[in-house]
């Protein structure tokens, strides 16, 4: 019973206590919003990225295939350097004038970061589509942007999505590396808290507790969103 | 022939192993936490953990004759360590607060700190070493650091915002780059840091508040605490502190000014 007693005013002290538990709910705005844009920003690099380096395989346009070498170097450093490095560098060297919007810096490294992986699963997605779907479009009438967005990306979406979800997953607990750079993120904040009430337990458990919610519920939308996609499947 | 060979070199290889295990055994290891950003109380020269709090600890392994083993970590971590039990003590230059006195024992005051106001030289953003030019000001400081819990009490400053660093040289690196108005932290390292980075400098003035250094070590540990105390109160009779802090600010000029001459 005493022990009990114990835990439960440890979690007072790492959550009522001096109001700490606005710390948590700052902490998690903070990773809910580079999260968000840093997804967002993966998915523009890593379909245009994809895109282009499927389609310099299939035309011979020298622009297509110097950019797919420019592409292929960009996925080798980002995927080939650890993301805690990419962002000392980020931080250090390139934003690093008065002011300087930690979401945005956030975004931009984990985006940047994130987007190198995608555009791999995309580039994977975008071959596995049979030759004959293209060749469809382009005899309809369509171009091969036209053929890739209307034709090709919807059917190579549906086929990454779980692996798409992995790599969400995987970014939204990567953010909690920016709490180095003393960014108040929701691990910045247990941190904090822990330096205050010298018990780490409490706060990491609440900070595990909260990162565990977020992922389920982006991996049930997730599935929301590939049963959608799977109607066309029936037809 | 080959035989013997192998059993002679079998039986070589476990005698020195043998030997390792009993010479390991003799002396026990005396395990204490510190954070090597603190110079001249803690500081890297090359890959060995030295300063103040080294050759202290030092003293205090010898006196028990014990092995000293340095384990070097986050500020914030190092306090947890020894509220843990993790380490047997932590000396990090650890003022002493009651919030910190409520998790952990503190033995007798070692060293009287002063706690400055660093700020960028060609663009101070803070007037003066006072509460009232910290109002509304970016003060960095290192997390759980004593400035931390003294700027993040509204009755001794209302700054803007509180950044809390792991490590001094990243504060000091935003500083420089104007991301932050000053940082808040202890004389000594303070001018360590600003003889290291000559962008920055100290604010002239009265110290913004005082404090003392002591070791922290588990509630309850008095056998530890009796241990350590006796070992601090002979340093001080003998001078032996003001003398380790000599020997590591004087080393530290020296070898700027070695450096300088080089050049």
């Amino acid at each position: 019973m005493e022990w009990f007693q114990n835990v439960c005013q440890d979690f007072y002290n790492a959550t009522i206590r001096e109001d700490r538990y606005l710390a948590y709910l700052e902490g998690l705005k903070v990773t809910i919003q580079i999260s968000f844009f840093a997804v967002l920003v993966g998915i523009v690099i890593g379909i245009i990225i994809a895109t282009i380096r499927v389609s310099a395989k299939q035309t011979k346009s020298k622009i297509l295939a110097v950019l797919s070498k420019i592409c292929g170097a960009y996925v080798t450093v980002f995927r080939g350097t650890p993301v805690m490095v990419q962002l000392m560098i980020i931080y250090f060297w390139i934003f690093n004038t008065r002011g300087a919007n930690q979401i945005l810096i956030g975004t931009v490294c984990f985006g940047l970061n994130s987007g190198a992986y995608i555009a791999e699963i995309m580039r994977g997605g975008i071959e596995s589509i049979d030759k004959g779907q293209t060749e469809a479009g382009r005899s309809l009438g369509f171009n091969g942007l036209q053929t890739m967005r209307y034709i090709i990306l919807p059917q190579a979406i549906k086929n990454v999505l779980p692996a798409l979800g992995n790599e969400f997953i995987a970014l939204i607990k990567e953010t909690s590396v920016i709490s180095t750079i003393a960014v108040n993120d929701l691990m910045k904040m247990a941190s904090f808290v822990t330096s205050r009430t010298y018990n780490p337990l409490p706060p990491y458990i609440i900070a595990a507790v909260i990162y565990f919610v977020i992922v389920v519920l982006l991996t049930k939308l997730l599935g929301i969103f590939e049963r959608r996609l799977a109607k066309s499947d029936h037809y | 022939m080959k035989k013997l060979k192998v059993i002679a070199l079998t039986a070589a290889v476990m005698a020195m192993a043998c030997s390792t295990v009993v010479m390991a055994e003799e002396k026990e290891d005396l395990i204490i936490a510190t954070e090597a950003g603190f110079a001249p109380y803690e500081y890297m020269k090359g890959d060995q953990i030295v300063g103040v709090d080294i050759d202290i600890a030092q003293a205090i392994a010898d006196d028990m004759g014990r092995n000293l083993v340095i384990q070097n970590m986050d500020f914030d971590a190092a306090l947890l360590a020894v509220q843990q039990g993790m380490v047997d003590f932590a000396i990090a230059g650890i003022s002493v607060n009651e919030e910190r006195e409520e998790a952990m024992d503190f033995s007798d005051r070692y060293v009287d700190s002063t706690e400055v106001v660093v700020v960028n030289k060609e663009n101070p953003m803070v007037e003066a070493p006072t509460s009232e030019a910290l109002k509304d000001k970016i003060v960095a400081v290192q997390q759980g650091n004593i400035a931390d819990i003294w700027v993040s009490n509204p009755d001794n400053a209302e700054p803007a915002e509180v950044v809390r660093y792991t490590k001094f040289a990243m504060a000091a690196e935003d500083l420089k780059n104007d991301k932050v108005d000053c940082i808040i932290m202890d004389e000594l390292p303070a001018q360590d840091l600003v003889s290291q980075n000559p962008e920055l400098m100290i604010l002239e003035g009265d110290p913004l508040f005082q404090d003392q250094y002591a070791i922290a070590v588990q509630k309850g540990n008095q056998e530890m605490l009796d241990e350590i105390n006796k070992v601090i109160a002979q340093l001080k009779e003998e001078g032996k502190i003001d003398e380790f802090i000599a020997n590591h600010t004087q080393t530290e000029a020296t070898d700027a000014e070695a450096e300088a001459e080089a050049e």
